[in-house]
């Protein structure tokens, strides 16, 4: 006799409860603490920041722990706790020309004022196992020396003073900010709300799109006008206290793409701009979504769009790694009722088919 | 670190309130889509988080709440939406179609007809019937708006010219009220008819998609078809070996790799209400009792 499946919350019981475990791993070895990930993986807790939405290292360190270091699992954790927050405004625009720079390098000029930063990073490091670090390494304490007093203006900023970049658009101080996740998104969408779907998107995907623009897909030779990393300070109006109100600082990259732009009949040629920003120390992230935003402004700037990653709705509509993910493992659910419609009608056409074919093959014989 | 706390039935009442609007909105434009700011849910976007957002929404303290996967309570994704509802609301559950007051589904409609006062929500994870002819958001809309759904019926005539008859066996597109073009959801074309003039409210959720639609108590809703090429029901030909049922839609399930299989009820609530009624199928050796291993 036949009995039908029961027992799924049993089942569903003892698999988390093995998850917990497995997670744990070896109980032999020491646990690893949310401080540990915080500091040690901190560029991880950097991109769960990212792409959570939620400037939180303790939180993002938990999500990491919490999901076996699975990062898009780790960001859909912190996009779930993020949704249930309640929304008090929108803090005050941070200004990333004043960030306290920690590093800060542009590719077009030889010197800036404020100087170049190397700072903190893989870059010009040779990619060798280093076995050193596998236990008990004690790196030595870093060079110091006393803080330069000179402003670090933004590289972009001084290629518009002489109006060879386009102006950067001021925002109107009054108009609400656009917030997709509060707003359904709609076609075409404005610079602000790509921007905010692009700062959450998958770096994987921006990343693979911006590489696609510099191979020509819908290519704009781009320059890496500059990048910074930093801390800049955060600020809220209340509207009780009249004045803002500072609510701390935190850490940001900025990456500021200069590209062509040969002009039109209305405009002179100039360079245009792409950008990118994001939570913590995340070079390859701002890079790829500074590239991606300069592609999806073709519109705007009268380009052909052609190119996957000229398509705003392609592009906004797959960016964002918890709605993909999502929707591909969906594919795990049962879907034994549909598949039994398809193998009903699949059935029938194989049958219809068989048949068809015998029917010519006794007119062959026949004739 | 903060505890989080959550308000009943999970979601925030401004969050709520925005999507009660959308559902009002759907309901006065029967089949139009009407988007909204889904939230993130605690379960994965494409796993019913439209469905619970639209069911977190309308669960009052005193609803009894059903959650059907491929027609059953038992399958994992149901369980676990039904423990969620449970822990984060309150409320009473049931597995009984008639007891229930709202009653969520993936890729069914209940055997048993539903009456006046309930709500059936659908998970739906592509609303848009148009979206496998037409990938772009812009380009469908602009459709709906003109009522241009000459792209669909060519597809089905394709389909006819093709293999002879309409080659779509579930999600297959229904006309609401005579105007918007509508996808039932992945259920099969078996439960197209008991959309029609159905006593239930009928609330779509789609939260990856963000848009939620709905189909009001005895609404008019049409199989696409043609004349010399009506809608038909596919159902496989044979009794529920459970209970004898002629006329439910059937699960096949494998039973060994010689080419055993049986078909059995995919509403596993109409299924059961038929054996405790006292009728039989071929499998159905009464009084129960486990089979021996061989």
């Amino acid at each position: 006799m036949y009995v039908a499946v029961k027992g799924g919350e049993r089942a569903i019981e003892n698999a988390h409860r093995l998850l917990a475990h497995e997670r744990r791993g070896d109980r032999d070895v020491p646990e690893v603490t949310l401080a540990q990930i915080s500091e040690q993986l901190a560029l991880g807790v950097d991109r769960v920041m990212t792409e959570g939405s939620l400037y939180d290292r303790e939180l993002a360190a938990l999500a990491i722990k919490q999901a076996r270091g699975d990062m898009i699992e780790a960001i859909f954790l912190v996009r779930a706790f993020r949704a249930t927050l309640p929304r008090f405004g929108a803090t005050e625009p941070v200004n990333t020309g004043a960030m306290q720079v920690r590093r800060r390098i542009s590719s077009t000029f030889k010197d800036v004022p404020g100087g170049q930063i190397l700072g903190p990073t893989f870059d010009y490091t040779h990619r060798l196992l280093d076995p050193q670090l596998a236990e008990g390494f004690v790196p030595e304490q870093p060079m110091t020396a006393d803080a330069s007093q000179a402003a670090t203006p933004r590289v972009t900023d001084i290629l518009g003073r002489d109006g060879l970049i386009e102006s950067s658009p001021q925002a109107d101080s009054d108009a609400a900010v656009g917030d997709l996740t509060r707003e359904p998104l709609s076609f075409p969408a404005d610079r602000d709300l790509r921007l905010q779907n692009l700062a959450r998107g998958d770096e994987g995907f921006l990343l693979a799109l911006g590489y696609s623009t510099q191979r020509g897909y819908g290519r704009n030779h781009p320059f890496a006008g500059e990048i910074r990393f930093g801390e800049v300070e955060v600020e809220f109006s209340a509207e009780d206290v009249g004045f803002a109100v500072p609510l701390g600082s935190i850490e940001l990259t900025e990456c500021q793409m200069v590209n062509q732009f040969k002009g039109s009949t209305t405009e002179a040629p100039c360079f245009t701009r792409g950008y990118g920003l994001a939570f913590g120390q995340s070079e390859r992230k701002t890079m790829s979504m500074a590239l991606v935003d300069r592609a999806l402004r073709a519109r705007e700037l009268g380009e052909e769009a052609e190119a996957p990653a000229q398509d705003e709705e392609f592009v906004m509509s797959h960016s964002d790694n918890v709605q993909s993910t999502g929707f591909v493992e969906h594919l795990k659910l049962p879907h034994y009722v549909d598949f039994q419609s398809e193998l009903g009608l699949l059935r029938k056409l194989r049958q219809e088919f068989a048949e068809a074919n015998e029917a010519v093959e006794m007119q062959e014989a026949a004739e | 670190m903060n505890a989080p706390t959550y308000n009943f039935a999970y979601l925030d009442e401004q969050t709520k309130r925005m999507i009660r609007r959308a559902i009002l909105k759907a309901i006065a434009i029967p089949g139009y889509q009407v988007p909204f700011a889904s939230r993130e849910m605690p379960m994965p976007y494409g796993w019913g988080t439209g469905g619970v957002q639209v069911t977190a929404a309308i669960l009052g303290p005193d609803d009894v709440l059903k959650v059907i996967d491929q027609g059953s309570d038992d399958t994992t994704n149901a369980i676990s939406i039904r423990k969620f509802f449970g822990k984060t609301a309150g409320v009473a559950t049931t597995t009984s179609t008639t007891d229930a007051t709202v009653i969520q589904t993936r890729h069914r409609i209940p055997e048993a007809s539903l009456h006046a006062g309930q709500v059936l929500v659908y998970q739906v994870p592509i609303p848009e019937p148009l979206r496998f002819l037409e990938p772009r958001e812009t380009e469908t809309r602009r459709m709906h708006a003109l009522a241009e759904y000459g792209l669909m019926h060519v597809k089905l005539y394709e389909d006819i010219a093709r293999f002879g008859h309409i080659a779509t066996a579930y999600a297959y597109p229904v006309k609401v009220n005579a105007r918007y073009l509508m996808d039932p959801s992945p259920t099969p074309k078996f439960d197209n008819p008991k959309m029609d003039n159905c006593a239930a409210l009928q609330l779509f959720g789609a939260g990856r998609e963000k848009r939620i639609y709905a189909i009001p108590p005895y609404t008019t809703v049409v199989s696409l078809d043609f004349e010399d090429h009506p809608f038909t029901r596919y159902r496989f030909d044979a009794p529920c070996a459970l209970c004898g049922a002629d006329n439910s839609y059937l699960d096949e399930i494998v039973t060994d790799d010689k080419g055993g299989r049986m078909f059995v009820c995919s509403d596993t609530d109409f299924c059961e209400q038929r054996q405790a009624a006292g009728h039989h199928g071929t499998e159905s050796a009464a009084p129960h009792k486990e089979k021996a291993h061989v």
